[in-house]
């Protein structure tokens, strides 16, 4: 089969290409940047700060910032700074699983809805359009008000049960106009099984759409998250981002004026969400040239 | 409107509502810990201070029907709901549930109407000047920047306008819909004023929250739109260019984008319902607020439902509009 890597209408490598427009792509490159850099103090910042410091009373509570404690203590004397170290991590490893598995379900989904068509497609398609149209909010937190104690593992998963819609939903939309290619065509007349076109011909030139696909998956998973946090619903005993803030609001950090309990968590998680979706707007236009061209 | 479409419409609304009944039902059994069960003996507990509670406990078990098979108990389950008999709260306890939604349902509606309208236009027009050539160079430059911002969640910007404006300076109220003891049904000037002053800064972080969305989608409907042949016909025609930016260019771009306010308007719910907790905004996110820190399950499950509801009516409604604005997809 290797001599159909020359056939007429097969693309060049999308990967590839897309990967050459990230060093030109000053979104992309600024998302990126934003992203990796709450990945590195994740990773870095427990060598330097003692995250044993997040746990309650391992601090004089309700300290302004200091020296000793730069980003003050909370009103159950956990070290904020401990707390935010410890907390970043969770909160990427939670949006990570959930957009990961979403994003694979949705992949899978969308490939055999869009190539194999027929009843298949019906059935995944409607089922689609009926989880796009339930709020995402109110399946998450009939669950998490069922189970009570979560871990960040298990909100992971809860929240990815609702992440493959969308991912399934583009993917099919682009097997659909991909399966009509002039190389998919020259692939049956050759004889390739129906299994082998759909795997090794239409899935290696979605790469670049799974991985959009993928970072606003993270991103609505750390979203969802973020709503059941708000709710009290997040992990009791694990610190993450949102329930940082949670925990704060419960304890009136607002009327107190502890701006140094609520403001960290809201930055950290404000220059997330500005990360990720500068990447998915530098992908789409790596992905998409006619946007290219206009910005 | 051809009547397959309408059938196929409506045949989506009740397959939602339906999963969602199902949903309800089937999470309220198979989770361990029993929520049934546990109401029961919340209200068992209180029964000091509840009166008849026995006789509450006893209608609880004939209600679902407890010692019957598990599909009559879901049959009934069904029926209930069908009937909007959604339960009795605990939290505001002689009050049935169905009727502190209703109380809330106009706040959680209004807010969410407006600053949805609102942002859908606002997006709309910005992300068309985005793909227009003629657009002015600062709102080349101001346009990107506060699409960055909106890309920051719905309850976080309300977080942030909250401290901003109503903490800080105290501008605006820190929360509830209206003034306190401004109560009675009359509708005067000055109580909607009051209700548009207490709802302008949830109402923005809806807007400010969706405005990128709206204008991203717009800018790629439109940069196709522009791409197109007749556009260059009407250019050579001499039409006015705000003619052709409205009439021909936006009036095409939109189809796409009243698709996309069906598809996220569950998503634009969501994220509403927290801006209200962030408030205390007297609407159904804040009763689902109070529900989930006193274990109110019927209330919980009552409010998730009615969100299903709203958000698929809205659709629906969405989608037996849509043949109006694009007469092809009736036609299909």
């Amino acid at each position: 089969m290797t001599s159909l890597g020359t056939a007429p209408g097969r693309r060049p490598n999308p990967v590839l290409s897309a990967l050459g427009h990230v060093a030109t792509n000053p979104k992309l490159l600024a998302g990126l940047l934003l992203v990796s850099s709450l990945v590195a103090v994740a990773a870095i910042g427990p060598l330097l700060v003692d995250t044993d410091m997040a746990r309650p009373i391992s601090a004089p509570s309700n300290r302004p910032p200091s020296l000793d404690y730069p980003l003050g203590t909370d009103g159950g004397g956990r070290d904020l700074l401990a707390v935010m170290i410890a907390s970043t991590p969770q909160t990427l490893r939670l949006g990570l699983i959930a957009g990961l598995v979403g994003t694979i379900v949705g992949t899978f989904l969308g490939l055999v809805a869009g190539f194999f068509g027929g009843w298949l497609d019906k059935i995944i398609s409607t089922a689609t359009d009926v989880m796009l149209t339930i709020p995402p909010l109110a399946v998450l937190l009939i669950v998490a008000a069922s189970v009570r104690t979560v871990s960040v593992e298990m909100m992971a998963f809860i929240i990815a049960a609702l992440a493959w819609m969308n991912p399934a939903r583009s993917i099919r939309a682009q097997v659909l106009s991909l399966r009509e290619r002039a190389y998919v065509e020259i692939a049956r007349i050759s004889g390739m099984s129906e299994l082998r076109i759909a795997l090794f011909e239409v899935l290696p030139n979605l790469l670049p759409l799974i991985m959009a696909s993928f970072v606003a998956a993270v991103s609505g998973a750390i979203l969802a998250a973020l709503g059941l946090e708000a709710l009290g619903l997040g992990p009791q005993d694990t610190p993450t981002l949102g329930m940082t803030v949670y925990w704060s609001l419960l304890y009136g950090a607002f009327g107190r004026n502890m701006w140094w309990w609520w403001a960290p968590p809201i930055v950290v998680l404000a220059i997330l969400f500005v990360g990720l979706f500068l990447i998915s707007v530098g992908l789409d236009e790596a992905l998409n040239p006619r946007l290219r061209r206009q910005s | 409107m051809t009547w397959a479409y309408f059938l196929q419409r409506l045949a989506l609304f009740f397959v939602v509502v339906l999963t969602a009944m199902t949903a309800n039902f089937i999470l309220a059994h198979a989770v361990p810990g029993d929520p049934i069960g546990a109401v029961i003996s919340q209200m068992t507990t209180r029964g000091g201070a509840v009166e008849n509670s026995a006789e509450i406990i006893a209608s609880y078990r004939e209600r679902f029907g407890l010692d019957e098979p598990i599909w009559v108990q879901y049959l009934v389950y069904v029926w209930n709901t069908l009937r909007f008999d959604l339960g009795t709260s605990i939290i505001y306890f002689p009050q049935s549930v169905t009727a502190a939604i209703v109380n809330a349902l106009p706040w959680t509606i209004g807010l969410l109407l407006a600053a949805t309208v609102i942002a859908f236009t606002l997006g709309s027009i910005l992300g068309a000047l985005l793909a227009w050539a003629a657009t002015p160079r600062l709102a080349r430059v101001l346009a990107p920047l506060l699409i960055v911002f909106s890309s920051i969640p719905y309850y976080l910007l309300a977080l942030i306008l909250l401290y901003v404006f109503a903490v800080w300076p105290n501008w605006f109220p820190l929360g509830g819909g209206m003034a306190s003891g401004t109560t009675g049904d009359p509708m005067s000037i000055a109580k909607v004023l009051d209700i548009a002053y207490h709802g302008t800064l949830p109402g923005l972080s809806i807007v400010l929250a969706g405005l990128g969305f709206w204008a991203l989608g717009m800018r790629g409907a439109m940069v196709n739109v522009l791409g197109e042949d007749y556009l260059t016909l009407a250019e050579a025609e001499g039409l006015s260019p705000r003619r052709i930016f409205f009439a021909y260019g936006m009036r095409n771009a939109l189809l796409p984008q009243v698709t996309n306010l069906a598809l996220s308007l569950g998503t634009i719910a969501s994220g509403s319902v927290l801006v209200e907790v962030a408030f205390n905004y007297p609407g159904i996110g804040f009763l689902l607020y109070d529900a989930l820190r006193a274990s109110d399950y019927f209330m919980i499950q009552g409010v998730c439902f009615v969100l299903v509801l709203t958000v698929a009516t809205a659709v629906l409604v969405l989608d037996l509009i849509y043949p109006l604005i694009d007469p092809r997809i009736a036609r299909k």
